[in-house]
């Protein structure tokens, strides 16, 4: 009798405790495909490869702000023999310069991965200009 | 099993140069083997630099046009708000009513009496009581602004600007306190919706950051002059007050010239000829 009600009430404690494994078995969403814009595509080359881009432009990013803000440079020869106006948002050939759609390039992984940089608060992106 | 005083000292002085060659060993095989330190940072050549960067205003030269060309070019090139504007109910559905007491200023135009109210006086020119006096940040030599800013966020450049760094602006204000000549604003709200054109060439701000003007480090590093000397039609002339042959100290050798509240001895880089 008193076994039963115990072999029951542990099989509904294992079921709840593994709840987050069970729940989201089978319901992962698809990697994000980031775009690139035709101006991207023809460009060829971003400013550190392909793999280190998407592990390290947030630190990229930092140490171009600081750069310009605190040293006043602004010109970044990189590694791969590019150069680069180091800027994410003014010129040519800032990451939205070349990324010009934000929505369909950074947004895409930032929704996936639930990052919301504040960055746009103040940069802005060639699409709000234009509207 | 018996060690000897020896043998121990030998092994003990052993691990000891390990522990310090370890350090020299790790900096060697990471130094120079990732792209990013390969890459080099660098002004442009044709960036204007200066020991000091100072402004001399000519006084007689400006007139009421020419100050109102000057403050629209300034605003222009920085977005900043004029709280004015009517929102474009369209793009800003949610704007709430506007406090018509607020500004945002970089550089503006103020009375003689208000610019420089240690020099007023019951007899002066009445010509002095007329013009328009433009003032703006002063980016003085010892600013109180960079003493008081508990993040750095305001600092002085090594070419004399005293420049904001708007990432780190926590919004605490205290540098608008600090600053004897009300050259600094603080964003109460949104200032986007008050910019009646977005100029893509240089950020925003946001909402809870103070600002002021930046001499234009932006342009400078272009190559170009600022904005408002740009458009002054030689009334405002911006140059290196270290370099006896510069233009602004030539200016100064040659005319008689003040500076507002000299007595504080913060020592503003902005000369105003009489
Ligand atoms: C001149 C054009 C250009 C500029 C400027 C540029 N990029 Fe790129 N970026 C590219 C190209 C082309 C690729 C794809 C590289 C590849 O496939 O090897 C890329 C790839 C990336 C990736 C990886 C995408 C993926 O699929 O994983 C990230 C992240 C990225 N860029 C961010 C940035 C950021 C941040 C900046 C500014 C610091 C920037 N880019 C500036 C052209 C540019
Ligand atoms: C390949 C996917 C990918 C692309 C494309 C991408 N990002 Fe990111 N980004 C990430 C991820 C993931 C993080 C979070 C990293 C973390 O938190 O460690 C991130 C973080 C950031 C951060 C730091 C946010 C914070 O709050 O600290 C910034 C800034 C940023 N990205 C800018 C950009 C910009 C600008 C672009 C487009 C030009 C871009 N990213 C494109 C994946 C991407
Ligand atoms: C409060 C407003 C504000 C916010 C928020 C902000 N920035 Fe900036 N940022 C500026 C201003 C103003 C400049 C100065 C531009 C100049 O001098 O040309 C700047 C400059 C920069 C620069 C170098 C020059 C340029 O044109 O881009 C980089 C890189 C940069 N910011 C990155 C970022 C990143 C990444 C974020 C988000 C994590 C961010 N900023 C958030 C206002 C802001």
């Amino acid at each position: 009798m008193s076994k039963n009600a115990i072999i029951a009430g542990l099989a509904a404690f294992v079921i709840a405790a593994l709840f987050p494994f069970w729940f989201n078995l089978g319901g992962t969403d698809a990697a994000p495909e980031p775009e690139l814009s035709a101006k991207a595509k023809a460009a060829g080359k971003c400013v550190l490869d392909k793999y280190d881009m998407r592990a390290n432009h947030m630190s990229l990013l930092d140490e171009w702000r600081d750069a310009v803000v605190r040293d006043a440079d602004r010109k970044y020869d990189a590694a791969n023999g590019k150069q680069f106006q180091m800027s994410l948002s003014t010129g040519e050939d800032s990451c939205l310069g070349c990324h010009e759609d934000k929505e369909k390039f950074c947004d895409k992984c930032h929704t996936y991965a639930s990052v919301d940089p504040y960055c746009w608060e103040c940069h802005t992106t060639p699409k709000e200009i234009n509207q | 099993m018996k060690k000897s005083r020896r043998s121990f000292l030998k092994a003990a002085g052993v691990s000891a140069l390990g522990i310090g060659v370890a350090p020299a060993i790790q900096a060697v095989a990471s130094s120079g083997s990732t792209p990013a330190a390969l890459a080099a940072k660098t002004k442009h050549p044709e960036a204007l630099t200066a020991h000091r960067w100072g402004m001399v205003i000519d006084t007689s030269k400006i007139t009421d046009e020419v100050a109102e060309n000057i403050v629209h070019a300034c605003r222009k090139a920085h977005n900043v708000p004029d709280l004015n504007h009517e929102p474009d109910p369209e793009k800003y559905p949610k704007t709430r009513p506007v406090n018509h007491n607020q500004e945002v200023k970089w550089i503006w135009e103020e009375h003689f009496e208000s610019a420089f109210p240690d020099k007023e006086d019951e007899f002066l020119a009445e010509r002095f009581k007329e013009l328009p006096f433009l003032v703006t940040c002063n980016h003085c030599k010892n600013a109180p602004c960079v003493q008081a800013c508990p993040t750095q966020a305001t600092f002085k450049r090594e070419d004399g600007i005293v420049l904001m760094d708007f990432h780190r602006c926590i919004g605490c204000r205290f540098c608008m306190a600090a600053c004897p000549f009300g050259s600094r604003s603080f964003n109460f709200r949104d200032p986007r919706p008050f910019i009646e054109e977005i100029n893509p060439d240089f950020p925003t701000r946001s909402k809870g950051v103070v600002e002021k003007c930046n001499l234009c480090a932006e342009r400078l590093a272009k190559g170009l002059q600022p904005a408002c000397a740009d458009v002054s039609e030689g009334a405002i002339v911006v140059g290196d007050l270290e370099d006896p042959n510069s233009e602004v100290r030539e200016l100064l050798n040659e005319k008689y010239s003040i500076r507002r509240k000299q007595e504080l001895g913060t020592e503003p880089s902005v000369y105003y000829i009489m």
